[in-house]
């Protein structure tokens, strides 16, 4: 992205290599000389984290694929030998099962912060759709990932998600019948989702490429949302960077190890150590906590269609995003009222994330009976939900679009470095005027 | 750059009709994009089930297995049958419903074979999202579907919760009074 | 900072809330009594008397019903199983399989095989590196044999129940006669710690609908119905502890490898953060930021 390439070879093998692919060029001016801004704060360590977390389910992945057997009579059983038989088996099994969790926590707390700092912001959006995309691969690769040890809650798992798209009018059935391969889930559906469920993450390895290229053309965005101005703003990568990145990892890895040597089956279901039985649904199926929140939106909705298209509409608000915030300025640490809603917007994720391990016609607030509203109870989970899902779509679609034109923002700093600050009504300008004065 | 020469040439601005040797840049672009298209039939097509699924032969099923009030399920494609003999009380039941408000209106009768109300076939996959709905549960003494909630009546009709359907009946005859055939 | 901590907390409790519930919500069953087990803690591990104990009620009451089909024999003798003797084990350049006692355990069973002379169906006594034999030929024979329930596979039980070991153990010693009201069919037994939801079946007021829920299998454990080898008593209380535990480790065999893995890991990731963090202030000594 800069201009000018600070990196020299020294030795007489780089030079031969640099003239002809100048692989270390590009490594050594977007990892170790690259500018960072010096504000970053621990936040901003996820992206690193989550390279972490793509390389481990890559590695741990390709490893149990060479024993697991992807077919319905056998799924079940090659699992529980990679468990029992495969040397440290269980091991890598429950780091890949454990790191698909450690995977979307570190996902959304980087989504989140992206949120925050209005990292979506011009120049901005196509880096941020790209991690969009990442989380949509992310979420279809986690999906077929939990059908493959074909137990009850994969299978019916699998039923409940395929049957989405028989919502679809007039495709919707031959699209499940296609999904399938057959009449129902069965061995052909467990087969696919294995040799899609291999691919996917090479393809999201491939989309990290493209976020980290683009993040290197626009920058990275830091905390007071002001882009850098001068050398003063800005370190090398290295070594400022990566300690800090590197010590981030490593409290991280802290908590991957500690659920996958102590509470290794906490974030899965029971149900699942039983192996898939098309002719019983679970008593209470849930899908894995990430996917917990759009699940709610799903049942939040009493018509199917509409049920289908909300928890999609849910996702499409985030690739909308740089166009429905139409505030000028970047971070949230400037933009007090915007703050209070973002963290209401986190709350209300977190009770849709609720609602969605409950049953929905449970009572929130226990042995309470109110009045019948539509088709529950007003104490009850679903109704809840109902609040919860609302606040959503209203942060994406009427907070953020009208906030950014009434909104009394703080002064927002002139530059990283310096503590003046520049007067309000110069925000625009110093928003959107500097990507040619980077490093 | 043969592009851009393709596309001023042909541009229609310029009123002039494509040339020969426009023709054939754009039937050297057609016939691969064609034979791409072609072959991207054989590739979509080989997901969807195939011969030997398509195979899954028709099952019969004796009744005289089935108790008065009880249910049997049995496999058929993959997915859940239920078979279920309604007791009296439970046929009363669903004919008074005929004519409520129902979502997906069908009367009883249309439901089963004439002179055989109390034989009830049904494909037992929830129309919401294909969870196997449970037997006697819910409000109506039907189902009711441990997923989402959608409770059906004993005569297999969505009366509440998200399903937007009856659980579908198969195509089945009675080969005798105590046997029929599935599919 | 502390504002932003306490909104973190909030999030991390209502995220817990959310995991723990439905365990609650499914069915009206009490919760599953609390027991101390070896294995539980950062450093717990199999206790193998009671491995041993547990081995021996399975053998002589539950493998009359139920299948422990991914388990084989050689486990048994395996590093942390009931019948572990460093003296068969690679250090002494031998396997499981050489194990005497686990040899003998084998041979009680008998497995179908094919002569390869002959090519006839035949059977011969199981070696060690056979599988559990399952009492039934398949789910058919097991329901026609039960009264149409299935006894579930064992292999797995402990962990395919929401509170494990505690769940069986409760199961086992919460049969109760049924209060007064409830309605219970023929081989059907009243259970406290059994899910299910008895309202359709109590002619009681919906508020005080009994816990718990009907189970198809009689209480199988009472009193002195094993004798243990090494003397102990063999109460109900007892019976039922052992058997859950050697449960536990037919569920999962590697814990004892898996929990000392992973101290060693934590100690070494504690040592690496600190050095990191060490780094980190070095590195940024000069720095404002």
């Amino acid at each position: 992205m800069s201009g000018h390439s600070t990196y020299e070879p020294k030795t007489g093998i780089e030079r031969w290599l640099d003239a002809r692919l100048p692989i270390v060029r590009l490594g050594y001016d977007s990892f170790v000389d690259y500018p960072t801004p010096r504000n970053l704060n621990y936040w901003y360590t996820f992206g690193g984290i989550l390279s972490l977390c793509l390389a481990s389910q890559l590695i741990s992945g390709i490893i149990l694929a060479m024993h697991y057997n992807p077919g319905a009579d056998h799924a079940f059983a090659s699992v529980e030998h990679i468990m029992r038989d495969v040397n440290y088996g269980w091991l890598i099994r429950y780091m890949h099962a454990n790191g698909a969790s450690m995977f979307f926590i570190a996902v959304y707390i980087h989504m989140l912060r992206g949120l925050y700092y209005g990292s979506y912001k011009a120049p901005r959006e196509v880096l941020w759709i790209l991690g969009c995309v990442i989380y949509l691969l992310m979420m279809a690769t986690a999906f077929m990932g939990y059908v493959l040890p074909w137990g009850q809650m994969s299978f019916h798992g699998a039923v409940v998600i395929t049957n989405l798209f028989g919502a679809l009018p007039l495709v919707g059935p031959a699209i499940t019948t296609w999904l399938w391969g057959g009449f129902a889930v069965d061995s052909p559906t467990l087969n696919r989702f294995f040799s899609l469920h291999y691919l996917l993450p090479f393809m999201i390895a491939g989309v990290v490429i493209l976020h980290v290229w683009a993040l290197h053309v626009v920058g990275q965005n830091n905390p007071t949302g002001v882009d850098p101005k001068s050398k003063a703003d800005v370190l090398p990568f290295t070594p400022y960077a990566t300690v800090k990145d590197g010590f981030a990892m490593s409290l991280f890895l802290l908590l991957f190890a500690f659920f996958v040597f102590y509470m290794p089956n906490a974030l899965g279901h029971a149900d699942n150590y039983i192996p898939a039985n098309p002719l019983v649904t679970p008593a209470h199926i849930v899908p894995e906590w990430y996917f917990l929140p759009f699940y709610a939106i799903l049942r939040a909705v009493p018509d199917k269609l509409f049920g289908v298209l909300a928890m999609f509409g849910a996702i499409a608000c985030l690739f909308a995003l740089p166009w429905l915030d139409t505030s000028k300025v970047r971070s949230m640490r400037y933009r007090p009222t915007a703050r209070i809603h973002f963290f209401i917007f986190v709350v209300a994720c977190c009770i849709l994330g609720l609602c969605g391990a409950k049953l929905p016609s449970e009572p929130v607030i226990p042995g309470l009976t109110t009045f019948n509203l539509v088709d529950a109870d007003l104490n009850s989970f679903v109704w809840l939900s109902r609040l919860a899902a609302f606040y959503y779509f209203a942060f994406f679609l009427a907070i953020l679009p009208l906030l950014g034109l009434f909104e009394k923002t703080l002064p927002v700093p002139d530059s990283i470095a310096s503590p003046a600050l520049s007067h309000p009504a110069t925000i625009p300008a110093a928003a959107t005027a500097a990507p040619e004065m980077k490093g | 750059m043969a592009d851009t020469a393709v596309g001023a040439k042909t541009d229609p601005a310029h009123g002039e009709a494509p040339i020969r040797r426009d023709f054939i840049y754009i039937a050297t672009i057609a016939v691969p994009a064609g034979g791409a298209a072609s072959l991207a039939i054989p590739f979509i097509d080989q997901m969807n089930p195939s011969a030997d699924t398509l195979a899954l032969a028709s099952i019969e099923f004796d009744l005289s297995k089935v108790a008065v009030g009880q249910q049997v399920t049995v496999k058929w494609r993959g997915k859940p049958l239920f078979v279920r003999n309604r007791t009296a009380a439970e046929i009363a039941a669903a004919v008074k419903d005929d004519h409520s408000s129902l979502k997906d209106p069908q009367t009883d009768a249309d439901r089963v074979k004439p002179g055989k109300a109390n034989w009830l076939v049904l494909i037992g996959s929830c129309t919401h999202l294909g969870c196997v709905p449970t037997f006697g549960g819910g409000a109506y003494g039907g189902w009711f579907c441990p997923c989402h909630g959608s409770v059906y009546d004993t005569s297999g009709r969505i009366r509440q919760g998200p399903a937007p359907k009856n659980l579908a009946v198969p195509d089945y005859t009675f080969l005798s009074d105590t046997k029929v055939k599935i599919g | 900072m502390l504002r932003k901590l306490s909104v973190i907390a909030a999030v991390a409790g209502l995220l817990t809330a959310g995991l723990a519930g439905p365990a609650l919500a499914s069915g009206h069953a009490l919760p599953a009594k609390e027991v101390k087990w070896s294995f539980d803690g950062p450093l717990g591990k199999f206790d193998q008397a009671q491995l041993q104990r547990g081995y021996k009620v399975y053998r002589e009451v539950c493998s009359a019903c139920h299948a422990m089909s991914l388990v084989s024999f050689r486990n048994l003798g395996d590093k942390g199983g009931p019948f572990y003797d460093e003296k068969y084990s690679a250090k002494h350049g031998k396997t499981s399989n050489d194990n005497p006692k686990v040899k003998a355990i084998a041979k009680e069973y008998e497995v179908a095989d094919i002569d390869s002379e002959t090519g006839d169906a035949i059977k011969r006594p199981a070696t060690p590196a056979d599988h559990f034999v399952s009492p039934f030929a398949n789910e058919a024979a097991a329901r026609a044999s039960n009264g149409g329930a299935l006894p579930p596979d064992m292999s797995l039980l402990a962990k395919a129940r929401e509170e494990g070991p505690n769940h069986i153990y409760s199961i086992l010693t919460g049969y109760a006669a049924p209060p007064a009201g409830l309605k219970i069919g023929d081989n059907q037994h009243y259970n406290k710690y059994m899910a299910g939801d008895l309202t359709s079946y109590w002619s009681g007021s919906h508020e005080h609908v009994p816990p718990g829920g009907f189970i198809a299998m009689a209480p199988p454990l009472k009193a002195n119905q094993v004798t243990f080898d090494d003397g102990a008593p063999a109460t109900l209380d007892q019976e039922a502890k052992d058997v859950s535990a050697f449960l536990m480790w037919a569920a999962e065999p590697k814990l004892d490898e898996r929990k000392q893995t992973g101290f060693a890991v934590m100690i070494y990731l504690l040592l690496f953060s600190g050095l990191l963090y060490a780094s980190y202030r070095k590195v940024w000594k000069n720095e404002s930021h």
